[in-house]
């Protein structure tokens, strides 16, 4: 691709503006150079590559603000070269990696390792958070300033609450003073640890430790009243049940700023989709019943749930062939995060510029991402999909390296045509 | 004379009005050159018993409170309550009848909570200072914070002292802010948010957490000790985070006033809290100064009780 690259016959959907409308993008240097309904009116421009989409939908690239790799460590599950060429073939064009890794992304030079290891290999922007505590062990905060100079774009133990209040306040009161943002995954542990999927009549059937879904709300109203002592940028990486987002709506009455994330997986899916006994399925925190998942759908409609997460977590076959309790939680997702997020708009109705502002302007927001946007100046990081194509999910077209979806063989709606990062095609579907 | 001190203690600098701290600066004054005389020794004390009953242990303060004390003719004995000996509430009340019971004139305590010293006064009839109770206040070295400042700058009066480090547990910041605010200089407390404490807006100081904003223009940079078992808590992650952050070294101490004065109340940390090359920089650095003062302080203090104490020379009641 030349250094200018032209759109053109584009239904432009910019969440971040409002716009949506035929239009066309120029491109210059990675970055948009122009864009508008009116551009190019007075005839193709010259001197550059001319992309025709005839029609379809141009949007910002999409933001996943988490994805777990298995680099360095586990390679087997999930390289950040084949996770980003698993987010290219979903649309998304930044993700944020959690620092689970082994070793666990905690310290100045890791965070520079992971950097250089995704310039070098990954086709979309990569951005590592870094542990929170050390080693993620819940006790000792990481070096959040040094870490942060070095390029962590937010702090959080990944798959892990912090279990003392004390450590979570200091934690938090530290961050602050950095201007760090948390990522907190919240799920009480005790509770957590004496079952594998959500509490209820089914589990109960099936014989399967139960979560209540209070794990989460006891997790989150904690947190949210140590952000009342510390005022820290803390956003809750996934809500999955009504009440903590009642919970999250009370914090936000009192004026505190908390964000929250959802994940595909609790828009899309409930604890029924287990079905007979699924690993695939068996995600944290559990997927819930479907009044919850409901819940949450209308989270996205009023806006009270700024970001939809794909919580992409790559588990080999060996891990997850394995008795329902025994196995291990995690699914992956970058490739369906589209789908799901267009079906929001083709099943529960919700406009198409509010589905797509969970997982672009408003991730970019809460990051401080330039990106995101589809404005003069910011980055071309774009997105071209078919948002009506329907596909049968199959996990051989893949690009990630392991294909534990839970969503294999379901019918869904949406097709990325072209990704592009800085400027570059980097997948054409 | 009015402003004279005529407490029978000196637990803390919050209750001293202004003139109290400077006749006690002033008596100091005399006392620095007496320290550098040949024959420092007077007999203001002669007779007096003075007791170091530190609970926690100390160098610098205890050899200075010896000193002093030697220099003034009492008769000093050393108590080191070794901490792992030491039982809370009524032991400690029960240490100090005990002690009274010897007769003593002056009793100078240092102990690890707050509030402990002025426990312990309420049950002696001798005069007690506070050498320093938790995180509370260490009065005799903000006076002789003081007394350095004074002597280097000629005033205290607008100057602008950034207090950084550590500033929740220090009782020599707190002690510092009290003295500098009730003389009429600008505060500012410089520390991460773990180490802020609450409402230290409403001590009368500024407060910084980005050491950078909070140096600048500063006429002297106070900087605290880092106690290294904060360091692998949960208040901070790491020496070279802090270091790196909220150590005073010289790209730092450029934001501060050409000129602008170190001080330091000991023991160091290198290359945690402070540069060496800053530290031992003698045309930035007060910290010997401070010791210097640190006698003649005591001393004063030390003069100023004494002349409370009952002093005909019969039985003492």
């Amino acid at each position: 691709m030349s250094a200018r690259t032209a759109i053109i016959n584009a239904r432009i959907v910019d969440p971040a503006s409002g716009f949506d409308g035929t239009g066309s993008v120029l491109i210059e240097n990675g970055a948009i150079a122009d864009i508008g309904p009116r551009l190019f009116n007075d005839g193709k421009p010259t001197n550059a590559e001319i992309i025709d989409a005839k029609g379809q939908v141009l949007a910002p690239g999409l933001i996943d603000m988490r994805v777990f790799t298995g680099e360095p460590g586990a390679e087997h599950r999930e390289t950040l070269k084949s996770a980003s060429a698993s987010a290219a073939a979903g649309g998304v064009t930044s993700i944020v990696v959690m620092p689970n890794t082994d070793p666990v992304i905690d310290d100045a030079a890791l965070v520079d390792f992971i950097r250089r290891r995704a310039e070098a290999t990954a086709k979309v922007h990569v951005y590592p958070a870094a542990a929170l505590t050390r080693g993620l062990n819940g006790e000792q905060m990481s070096e959040i300033g040094l870490l942060k100079e070095a390029g962590a774009i937010a702090f959080t133990d990944g798959d892990r609450t912090i279990q003392s209040s004390l450590i979570m306040r200091r934690c938090l009161a530290y961050a602050a003073n950095f201007d760090a943002q948390i990522l907190a995954h919240v799920e009480d542990p005790w509770l957590a640890a004496a079952g594998q999927m959500n509490e209820g009549g089914f589990a109960a059937r099936m014989g399967l430790g139960g979560i209540p879904s209070a794990a989460e709300t006891i997790a989150l109203e904690r947190d949210l009243r140590l952000l009342e002592l510390t005022n820290a940028r803390y956003h809750l990486a996934q809500v999955s049940c009504a009440e903590a987002l009642e919970a999250l709506m009370r914090a936000r009455q009192r004026g505190l700023k908390p964000t929250c994330a959802v994940s595909a997986h609790h828009l899309a899916l409930n604890e029924q989709d287990i079905g007979e006994y699924k690993t695939f399925a068996k995600v944290s925190p559990a997927l819930r019943c479907e009044a919850d998942r409901k819940a949450m759908i209308e989270g996205v409609r009023s806006g009270q749930i700024d970001a939809i997460v794909s919580s992409h977590d790559p588990q080999a076959p060996e891990t997850k062939r394995l008795p329902f309790a025994q196995a291990a939680y995690g699914a992956v997702g970058l490739e369906t995060l589209l789908p799901v997020v267009l079906s929001l708009h083709h099943e529960a109705g919700i406009p198409l510029l509010d589905v797509l502002r969970c997982v672009t302007v408003a991730p970019a927001n809460i990051l401080r991402l330039p990106s995101g946007r589809l404005a003069k100046g910011a980055p071309a990081d774009l997105v071209i999909f078919d948002m009506g194509s329907p596909r049968k999910i199959d996990p051989n077209e893949f690009h990630s390296h392991t294909k534990n979806s839970p969503f294999v063989g379901r019918l869904m709606q949406g097709r990325v045509l072209r990704t592009v990062v800085a400027g570059k095609t980097v997948f054409e579907g | 004379m009015t402003g004279q001190y005529a407490r029978q203690h000196l637990l803390a600098i919050a209750p001293l009005s202004r003139q109290e701290i400077e006749s006690l600066l002033d008596l100091a004054d005399t006392y620095v050159a007496l320290n550098t005389q040949v024959q420092k020794k007077r007999d203001t004390l002669r007779g007096r018993t003075l007791i170091n009953l530190f609970f926690e242990p100390s160098t610098r303060t205890q050899s200075s409170f010896e000193l002093a004390g030697k220099r003034l003719g009492a008769d000093v004995m050393n108590m080191s309550v070794a901490q792992s000996s030491v039982r809370k509430g009524e032991t400690l009340i029960d240490t100090a009848t005990t002690l009274n019971a010897m007769r003593p004139d002056i009793i100078v305590i240092r102990h690890q909570d707050s509030g402990a010293v002025a426990l312990l006064a309420d049950k002696v009839s001798c005069a007690v200072i506070n050498a320093g109770d938790g995180a509370h206040e260490h009065p005799t070295q903000a006076l002789l914070d003081a007394l350095t400042i004074r002597r280097r700058m000629k005033r205290i009066e607008g100057l602008t002292v950034a207090i950084c480090g550590d500033v929740l547990h220090s009782r020599v910041a707190r002690s510092n802010v009290h003295l500098l605010n009730k003389l009429g200089a600008r505060v500012r407390l410089i520390a991460p948010r773990t180490l802020l404490p609450i409402a230290a807006e409403s001590w009368g100081a500024e407060v910084f957490t980005d050491m950078h904003e909070g140096i600048k223009g500063a006429d002297i940079v106070m900087m605290l000790r880092l106690q290294m078992e904060r360091m692998s808590g949960s208040f901070l992650p790491s020496t070279r985070e802090y270091f790196h952050f909220y150590g005073l070294d010289a790209a730092k101490l450029k934001l501060a006033k050409p000129g602008a004065l170190v001080m330091h109340p000991g023991p160091m940390n290198r290359g945690v809290e402070i540069d060496s090359a800053i530290a031992d920089d003698v045309e930035r650095s007060l910290i010997h100064e401070q010791v210097e003062m640190g006698v003649a302080s005591r001393m004063a203090v030390l003069d100023a009780l004494s002349r409370q104490l009952p002093n005909d020379p019969g039985r003492r009641s």
